[in-house]
């Protein structure tokens, strides 16, 4: 006895609407974490984020993935229950009550309901009750008659209106369990069962999918699931990858996808219009091909499983560099050849360098015109100019911008013996810049940064290597006497000076050369800062560059003499150059790397990032969403109403009385326009 | 009553058919919008998919429809169809008209019909307040005015920026409603149509004051986001929005939107009402507690369509009906509210204060699901970044 009073109690509480409004905001509130905390993140970022402490606490709470968490399954599950209970409970009730005219009613539960009149009958009874029906009918209301009192001498009508109400509860209900149940069924409750009775095991190592163990794979028979792949172009791939948790496990597929070819487009404006993937399917059953060209919103399916395009990436583009040492008294370019995601070593005097290169990308739309600085934000216009500014059409403004594509770049870090690593960004083509040409290479000490940017401006035939040349031959020791002879000389050429002054120029040209290579500007700064008086320094700083520059011009025809090229000539775009080359090698000496990287050649090959699914709890949840709109419009829009009509010819009499199961201010309308309409019924 | 009748005769205020109460003029306004369709469909049709011509004829059709249902509808379209062709006419097929041609510049440019339809909502914010303090019946039939050409101005504005979005190229047009600003205005518009339908109902004007300040928030995003941002510039749609979903999608979630907000106003109204604030000014409670609940039942309807062609449409751009992605996960939030808040209503019978200060919080909740997933939340529905 107690046993079933206790069941009976717990099928009240599931299925009482208290215990479901109290399960939806528990919902509401675990799915208000899940967007809180970013979900199904690598480990390691959670680990530097909560502390050793907290981490493995989360973790059990499966706060790193709520939605597939247990207890959130369970909520969902006694969701269904509990609605499925309520349907149960109230179901066949509702039902019948659709059907029911309520003609039982009593004279007397008539008195009760709260909107009801009286009318005097001046017509006959058949009239009235003729009239009576006739409108009723025209206005929606189907009734039934039954004769009433002692003898039948009265009638009663019981007519209705709007009872499809009631399938509103049904369909919302039904449709919210459906909705659920195939939510569930695309969820990895199974997967999950599998996980805990220890038949499969999350991978967690990082080795090739061929050599990923048969308890980390899933056979192409599984249900449902949901993974990623990524195909470079001119490769195939037979399998996805479903991360779980801190790992992965293996789905094999029914077919294989080859990625033939992957594109961007691209609008006037650079931003991507369109990515699509050229895919060949072929059946591993039947041996069946489908090419197809899969698109963003544009899918392709096959065997229940559809192919979405995700993402892309660089699927190891092969490029040609040369690298150039920056800090060597000697120009000995050499060649690397790399692809993206490979790494090479080389060697650069007596340390190795490890080059990881990293992405490449063909085309980079840059505004120019933000980088110049011509369009400062403190502008004072007046607020009817502000407003004028604004009238016409909605199209971008472009005059303040120069978009420009300014062609390839690649990434790449290197790493130094102790596994430290920088990472840089190189431009291929050469940029304009305040009106000279650079090479620009970016570079950052994390990922967080933005890049900072060292120029390499190129010589008069638009090359590099006079820069390199110029570069080296400054950083050269043994150059340096020659180089001073030439300062001294050319510096007072003409005049008549001593010979130990023309000495003393060029010793004092030496030593700035000398300084500046220790670590450019910087030491040639702090030799002025410790050795001059403060109120010196200015005049002799200037002296210093001045030396400086010159020196460094000597040092371009004496570098340019090496290769047998004729001199520069003396005009203002040398000057600028040889200006350039100097802030350039200053600048190497916080670079961070003793090479630079040049482009000179690449293959591009992409790849492209697919997306496969097989939910087949898709077509549930959508016929649940339909019986949950049709509910909900059915429950709001539908408004169930009954009148009841006594006719008691006898006392001369005619009784109204309506209900409605919603009390709105309609229904206060409604009624007034049936007591009108009814009373004159009545009425002569 | 000395006439000898028959009895159908003396049957008092028959009810008419719905469809026999119709004039000519309702007939000629459904006609003229379905040969509107069927020209553009015969002109352009070969520009669009099955879907696409699906959502034009019943564009025409559900405007039909509503024309028909509350008739001023009629007006507003054909004067919105009327000034949006001038509007086209005027251009020529060139964008830089719009700086040189007088019209085009000062009155029916997209961004000056927006800059108009900003300045009339003030204007009419102005005159309701004016005319619910001082009791003037005519300062708010003058800000029911103001409110209908600014949303006019509005519409007009998005009209037309839609074909100026296809002068800039014709793979960048595009419907105006994907981005934070063109949402915005577009929840202006649906706000105050909601609003003015309920003014109608109703009879009463004096719960305009309030819509006018959720309306007023956001005309002053509108135009901090145009003056400070430059955010009213067209842009190309990246391509995860290229699809005929986002027609169907976005508009339910802002009559959704703009229905929650209408209701937490006048909730607003309410409590100010029943704390003894201006009750004299505001209508009777019950009235005020009735638009409250309408208009979270026409919001909850069209929110869970809108719900669930999100989730259709994710299944076909991003692979999954649904993610869990913080965008969904708020609408979800969103929708249990409001599911949460009819069957306290509906079930429990539940009226008074409580309800009203559940729908002012479900304005933040849903605020919060609108713009505050996009500022603090990542997730795949990153375009609307502020
Ligand atoms: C979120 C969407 C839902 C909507 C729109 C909705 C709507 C309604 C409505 C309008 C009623 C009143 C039916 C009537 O008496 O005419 C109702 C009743 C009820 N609902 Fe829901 N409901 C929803 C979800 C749920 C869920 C998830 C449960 C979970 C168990 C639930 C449990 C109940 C219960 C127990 C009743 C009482 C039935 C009765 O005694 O009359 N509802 N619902």
């Amino acid at each position: 006895m107690a046993q079933h009073t206790r069941s009976r109690a717990a099928y009240d509480l599931l299925s009482s609407m208290r215990f479901a409004i109290s399960l939806l905001t528990v919902l509401a509130i675990a799915s208000v974490v899940g967007t809180v905390l970013k979900q199904a993140e690598p480990y390691p970022n959670y680990i530097s984020q909560f502390g050793q402490f907290w981490f493995p606490v989360f973790e059990a709470l499966g706060l790193y993935d709520v939605y597939h968490a247990a207890w959130f399954l369970a909520i969902l599950s006694f969701l269904v229950l509990s609605t499925s209970l309520c349907i149960y409970r109230n179901g066949p009730g509702m039902l019948r009550e659709m059907r029911n005219f309520r003609e039982l009613a009593t004279e007397r539960s008539l008195q009760h309901i709260q909107q009801r009149a009286e009318f005097e009958l001046a017509v006959p009874a058949a009239a009235a009750l003729s009239r009576a029906t006739q409108y009723l009918t025209a206005s929606g209301f189907r009734f039934r008659s039954v004769p009433r009192g002692e003898d039948g001498a009265d009638t009663l009508i019981a007519a209705k209106a709007g009872s499809y109400h009631r399938t509103g509860y049904l369909l919302t209900h039904c449709g919210i369990v459906v909705i659920c149940f195939g939510g569930l069924l695309d969820g990895n409750i199974p997967l999950k069962a599998l996980q805990l009775s220890g038949q499969k095991v999350i991978e967690t190592r990082d080795i090739p999918q061929s050599q990923v163990p048969p308890q980390s794979r899933l056979s192409p028979a599984n249900l449902s699931f949901r993974g990623n792949v990524n195909i470079p172009e001119g490769t195939s791939a037979s399998v996805v990858f479903q991360n779980v948790a801190d790992g992965y496990l293996v789905q094999d597929l029914p077919f294989t996808v080859a990625l033939k070819k992957f594109h961007i487009d691209h609008y006037s404006t650079g931003q991507p219009r369109d990515f699509a993937s050229d895919i060949v399917v072929t059946d591993n059953e039947t041996g069946e091909r489908f090419e197809r060209t899969i698109r963003v919103n544009y899918p392709f399916i096959h065997k229940g499983i559809a192919i979405y395009q995700a993402s892309f990436a660089d699927g190891g583009t092969r490029m040609q560099l040369k690298g150039w040492p920056l800090l060597s008294p000697r120009v000995a370019p050499f060649d690397v050849a790399g692809a993206v995601n490979q790494s090479t070593r080389i060697t650069s005097g007596d340390t190795e360098i490890r080059v990881e290169l990293s992405d490449f990308r063909p085309f980079n739309i840059e505004d120019l015109a933000s980088n110049t600085g011509a369009s400062s934000r403190v502008e004072v216009a007046s607020v009817s100019k502000k407003v004028l500014d604004q009238l016409g059409s909605g199209a971008a403004d472009n005059t303040k911008k120069d978009l420009r594509n300014v062609g390839p770049s690649f990434q790449y870090r290197l790493r130094d013996t102790q596994g430290q690593a920088r990472e840089f960004s190189n431009y291929m083509l050469p940029l304009q810049l305040d009106g000279a040409w650079y090479l620009m290479t970016g570079v950052r000490g994390n990922p967080n940064e933005g890049f900072r940017f060292l120029r390499l401006p190129l010589d008069i035939d638009g090359r590099i290597d006079g820069h390199m040349q110029l570069r080296a031959t400054l950083l050269d020791e043994k150059s340096r006497a020659e180089i001073g002879r030439r300062f001294a000389r050319n510096a007072v050429s003409g005049s008549a000076v001593s010979e130990t002054m023309r000495e003393r120029l060029a010793e004092s040209a030496e030593k700035v050369l000398q300084l500046f290579a220790l670590r450019g500007f910087e030491s040639v700064g702090q030799f002025i800062e410790k050795g001059i008086p403060q109120a010196e320094q200015e005049k002799a700083a200037d002296v210093y560059v001045k030396v400086l520059e010159g020196a460094a011009l000597e040092a371009l025809q004496l570098a340019r003499e090496r290769v047998k090229l004729p001199p520069a000539p003396f005009e203002p775009q040398t000057l600028r150059f040889v200006r350039d080359s100097l802030t350039s090698v200053s600048d190497s000496f916080a670079y961070g790397a003793p090479i630079y990287l040049q482009l000179v050649q690449y293959e591009e090959i992409k790849a492209s990032g697919l997306q496969l699914t097989r939910s087949p709890g898709k077509n549930i949840v959508y016929t649940g969403s339909l019986l949950l709109v049709l509910g909900i419009f059915a429950m709001l829009y539908i408004r169930e109403r009954r009148i009841w009509l006594l006719v008691k010819p006898a006392q001369g009499k005619m009784l109204l009385a309506m209900a409605t199961n919603r009390h709105t201010l309609e229904n206060e309308h409604e009624f007034e326009r049936h007591k009108a309409a009814l009373a004159a019924a009545a009425r002569d | 009553m000395e006439l000898t009748q028959t009895q159908t005769q003396t049957l008092p205020q028959q009810p008419q058919s719905w469809l026999r109460r119709l004039s000519w003029f309702d007939w000629a306004y459904a006609a003229a919008l379905l040969i509107g369709a069927g020209v553009a469909l015969q002109l352009y049709g070969g520009y669009m998919d099955g879907y696409e011509k699906a959502i034009l004829t019943g564009a025409a059709l559900s405007v039909a429809g509503l024309g028909w249902h509350w008739k001023p509808v009629r007006v507003l379209m054909i004067v919105l169809v009327g000034v949006s062709l001038w509007s086209i006419s005027l251009y020529q097929g060139e964008l830089a008209r719009a700086d040189k041609a007088f019209f085009l510049k000062y009155m029916i440019s997209s961004q000056t019909a927006i800059m108009w339809m900003c300045f009339l909502y003030a204007m009419s914010g102005v005159s309701y307040w004016a005319g619910l303090l001082a009791r003037a019946d005519g300062l708010t039939r003058t800000g029911s005015g103001f409110l209908w050409s600014a949303t006019t101005m509005g519409l007009i504005g998005l009209m037309v920026r839609w074909y100026e979005s296809y002068l800039i190229g014709t793979d960048v047009g595009h419907i105006p409603i994907s981005n934070l600003y063109e949402v915005f205005v577009l929840f202006c518009i649906i706000t105050s149509l909601l609003y003015l339908y309920y003014e109608g109902r109703y009879a009463t004007r004096k719960l305009g004051a309030f819509v006018m300040l959720i309306i007023l928030a956001a005309v002053w995003f509108i135009l901090w986001y145009t003056f400070d941002r430059g955010a009213h510039e067209i842009q190309p749609l990246v391509p995860a929005l290229q699809s005929w979903w986002m027609k169907i999608h976005v508009p339910a979630n802002f009559i959704g939107y703009g229905a929650f907000s209408i209701a937490a106003m006048v909730g607003v109204a309410y409590l100010l009402a029943s704390k003894g604030v201006m009750t004299r000014l505001l209508p009777p409670a019950e009235v005020m507690d009735d638009v409250m609940y309408k208009a979270i039942a026409i919001g909850f309807a069209f929110f869970t369509i809108a719900t669930i062609l999100g989730a259709m449409w994710a299944a076909e751009a991003w692979g999954g009906y649904w993610s869990w992605d913080p965008k969904e996960t708020w609408a979800l939030i969103v929708w249990l509210n409001y599911a949460a808040w009819l069957h306290m209503r509906l079930i429990k019978g539940l009226r008074g204060p409580l309800l009203a200060w559940w729908a002012v919080v479900g304005l933040l909740v849903t605020t919060f699901a609108f713009i505050g997933v996009n500022m603090f939340l990542s997730g795949l529905h990153s375009y609307g970044t502020l």
